[in-house]
């Protein structure tokens, strides 16, 4: 990393913005590491219901999901180095299509959340509280779980419309473009997580 | 008095900069030592506050029988005491106060990483401890200790939902303050000032930032789910829906054990700094000093077990756990030596700050060594849930963290505010507050032994002698605190000037002007010296 300390007299520190990211990211890792010791804990104790519950999952939406999450982690990546290469257009477009991707991510997750609740299978409903302990808890851990993801999504796709409008003014530039890089760390943990939620929710029964 | 005041000298941070004036140039200012300014000012009215719950609780426990409240009541005041007093005060406590106002100074440093998320933070700790303080109102305040247990935090009817969003959007406060010292130290130490070069205060601010940082997002996670079962009825921690309470108290202890060193870690840190400055001399055993920091936030982490001994866990789980708990002991005795050896053959000045530096030792050993007979698994049975308890972790918190803050707020007044306090006055306020400190808690010990249980707003007849001696030290001590808080205050309105280094201290905040200039240097620095060099 070379020294990025200009003379002017402005601040900046590239490194240290990075270093913050990535502490922040273990932060988040940490808050959903909470529910993965739930589910751990609750997978082990009721092994048989679990098994049972998974099966009402659309595995298909959720591999979709899946495969949009990895293509738009991919696009956001190849928007950075775009943006160190001076396309900005492409960049753009680029950051554009990851936004989209995102987009379509929730109204899959919406369509599958309806769809639950159409039938029923929400937290706290009738015919959720006739079911095993292990099915409601399965119940309760894929809404808490999918839905504090989804939570984190809109909070990517946020930050993906903030450096948007930023590559659009110059501010992120090839020689500045530490906030591209710190959403494109987000973005990658939004991803990574859903990696570890897609097996242990649709995958395992 | 008054018409002798001088003003400030021209060119401090306390100067107008910007473009608001007055209320709004402090609301909108990114310069850390406002922000520190702003959380000293938003701690003490907690403070007060909770000091007054606490009080009015020592009123009702004065004799036995009901007095002045029912036993609904009594619950919520000291579920909002516990709250505002851990969450508001503790935990914030000296890394907010002084830490914001000290690191960067001390490491050098104009400001902090990330002045702006540094302001953000300082918000969010205003609208979380805001949303606390709602959640008293409309409908019935909390009932369920701040603990917030499941399965009762689930089913009871008070606005448990309303004091755990506060607790979580704190914590987000906390997390967003650690990682931004987290980065500071990382990546504004001045030229010259290695890792081994960096003082004590800083370094102990280092350690907590990590705790903060790496256990806070747990008890988030798990307050989520607190909110998520009262709302939707998910059912984590309900037995009755398959729930298991057992492990909320788990997810709950990982958090909240290390808090305790979240609150303690900075305090033994302003503790090191004032020692070598009251001596005149260099710290004994710097580096093992800033081991055992990192060692008690390392191990602090996996103690936690501790607090569930009677609630349902493995024998060797038990036995692992307070093997760790003893083990936690050997690093915070490690500092204990080192304060001492630091002291000896020292020039000592016996002022305010070395005052509450001394008793701060002394009640936190005390508090240290009833901690062990805690962790130890036979005794523990016999004292949980008891005064023991009780009694226990204020000698921690009060009689540890308070007292270090009470030190270090007089040890850097004069930084801060740029005139002194009344010496004398300070010193009788000290003496009152001890006393009271010691009347009211002490007692505590022998009727928890008695087997007096916590948290209950009457007591058998026998215990009634102990309470008595323990409501008359509370009153002592609440008149010690308004004694040094008008001492403070009137100081800082109308105190004689302070020079710019009135201990003699080394670490570099006493080589800039007090109050400091805007970006604290004029110039940049560079440090060739250790940091407590005395001949």
């Amino acid at each position: 990393m070379e020294q990025n300390h200009s003379t002017t007299h402005e601040h900046r520190d590239d490194t240290g913005s990075k270093l913050g990211m990535w502490i922040f990211i273990f932060t988040e890792l940490l808050l959903f590491g909470g529910l993965f010791l739930v589910y751990a804990v609750f997978r082990a104790k009721y092994f048989e219901d679990f098994h049972i519950a998974a099966h009402q999952l659309n595995v298909f939406i959720g591999a979709v999901n899946t495969l949009l999450l990895l293509i738009s982690s991919m696009t956001i990546a190849m928007s950075i180095t775009a943006i160190q290469k001076n396309h900005k257009k492409f960049a753009l477009l680029l950051l554009s299509i990851t936004f989209f991707l995102a987009f379509i991510f929730l109204v899959n997750k919406y369509f599958e959340w309806g769809l639950k609740i159409h039938h029923h299978l929400y937290p706290g409903s009738d015919l959720v509280l006739t079911l095993t302990h292990g099915e409601i808890m399965f119940f309760g851990l894929y809404f808490f779980m999918t839905g504090l993801h989804a939570i984190h999504i809109i909070v990517g796709m946020t930050l993906i419309g903030y450096v948007m409008v930023q590559v659009k003014n110059d501010r992120i530039n090839s020689g500045n473009f530490q906030h591209l890089e710190n959403a494109g760390l987000y973005w990658h943990l939004v991803d990574l997580i859903w990696i570890f939620l897609f097996p242990l929710l649709y995958l395992i029964t | 008095m008054t018409s002798k005041t001088t003003a400030l000298p021209p060119g401090s941070f306390f100067d107008q900069q910007g473009k608001y004036k007055g209320i709004l140039g402090w609301l909108t200012s990114t310069d850390h030592k406002r922000i520190g300014i702003m959380y000293l000012m938003c701690i003490l009215v907690f403070f007060l506050v909770g000091v007054t719950l606490g009080g009015i609780m020592k009123l009702e426990l004065l004799r036995p029988g009901a007095q002045y409240m029912d036993a609904q009541t009594y619950n919520g005041m000291f579920t909002v005491h516990g709250i505002i007093m851990i969450f508001m005060v503790v935990i914030p406590g000296l890394s907010a106060v002084f830490g914001n106002f000290f690191l960067p100074i001390m490491i050098g440093a104009k400001d902090v990483a990330f002045p702006r998320l540094n302001l953000f933070s300082w918000y969010l700790f205003l609208l979380g401890s805001t949303i606390a303080v709602l959640s008293q109102f409309g409908g019935n305040g909390p009932d369920t200790g701040w603990t917030f247990y499941a399965p009762y935090a689930i089913n009871s009817k008070t606005n448990v939902s309303t004091a755990v969003l506060a607790a979580f959007v704190l914590g987000f406060s906390s997390i967003l303050t650690g990682l931004n010292f987290i980065v500071t130290v990382h990546r504004m130490r001045a030229k010259g000032m290695t890792w081994f070069k960096m003082p004590l205060f800083p370094w102990s601010l280092y350690a907590t930032a990590w705790i903060q940082v790496l256990a806070t997002p747990i008890v988030g996670i798990t307050l989520l789910m607190v909110i998520a079962e009262r709302t939707l009825r998910i059912g984590f921690f309900d037995p009755s829906l398959g729930g298991d309470p057992i492990l909320y108290q788990h997810l709950f202890w990982i958090y909240s054990h290390p808090a305790v060193y979240i609150m303690i870690l900075p305090a033994m840190g302003a503790v090191t700094e004032i020692i070598p400055t009251f001596c005149q001399r260099k710290v004994f055993g710097y580096q093992a000093i800033v081991l055992s920091s990192l060692a008690i936030a390392g191990v602090g982490y996996l103690v936690w077990g501790h607090h569930m001994f009677t609630s349902g866990m493995s024998d060797f789980s038990r036995m692992a756990f307070s093997f760790l708990t003893f083990i936690v002991a050997i690093p915070s005795a490690i500092k204990v030596f080192n304060w001492i050896a630091t002291m000896y053959k020292g020039s000592i000045l016996i002022k305010t700050p070395f005052l509450y530096t001394i008793s701060f030792i002394f009640q936190f050993m005390i508090g240290g060594l009833t901690g062990l007979t805690l962790g130890a698994l036979a005794t523990d049975i016999h004292v949980h849930d008891t005064y023991y308890v009780v009694a226990h972790f204020h000698y921690i918190v009060f009689g540890g963290m308070g007292f270090a803050f009470f030190a270090a707020i007089h040890y850097w007044f004069p930084k801060m505010f740029g005139r002194m306090y009344d010496e004398k006055l300070g010193t009788v306020a000290w003496a009152i507050v001890f006393s009271g400190f010691t009347l009211l808690y002490f007692p505590m010990f022998i009727l928890g032994l008695r087997g007096m249980p916590r948290r209950y707003f009457d007591y058998l007849p026998e215990y009634s002698s102990g309470h008595f001696i323990s409501s008359i030290g509370a009153f002592v001590l609440i008149i010690g605190i308004i004694l040094m808080v008008y001492n403070l205050v009137k100081a800082a309105r109308t105190g004689e000037l302070a020079p710019a280094n009135p201990w003699n201290g080394r670490t570099l905040e006493w080589k800039v002007a007090s109050p400091p200039p805007l970006e604290n240097f004029d110039h940049d620095v560079e440090v060739t010296e250790h940091p407590y060099d005395y001949e």
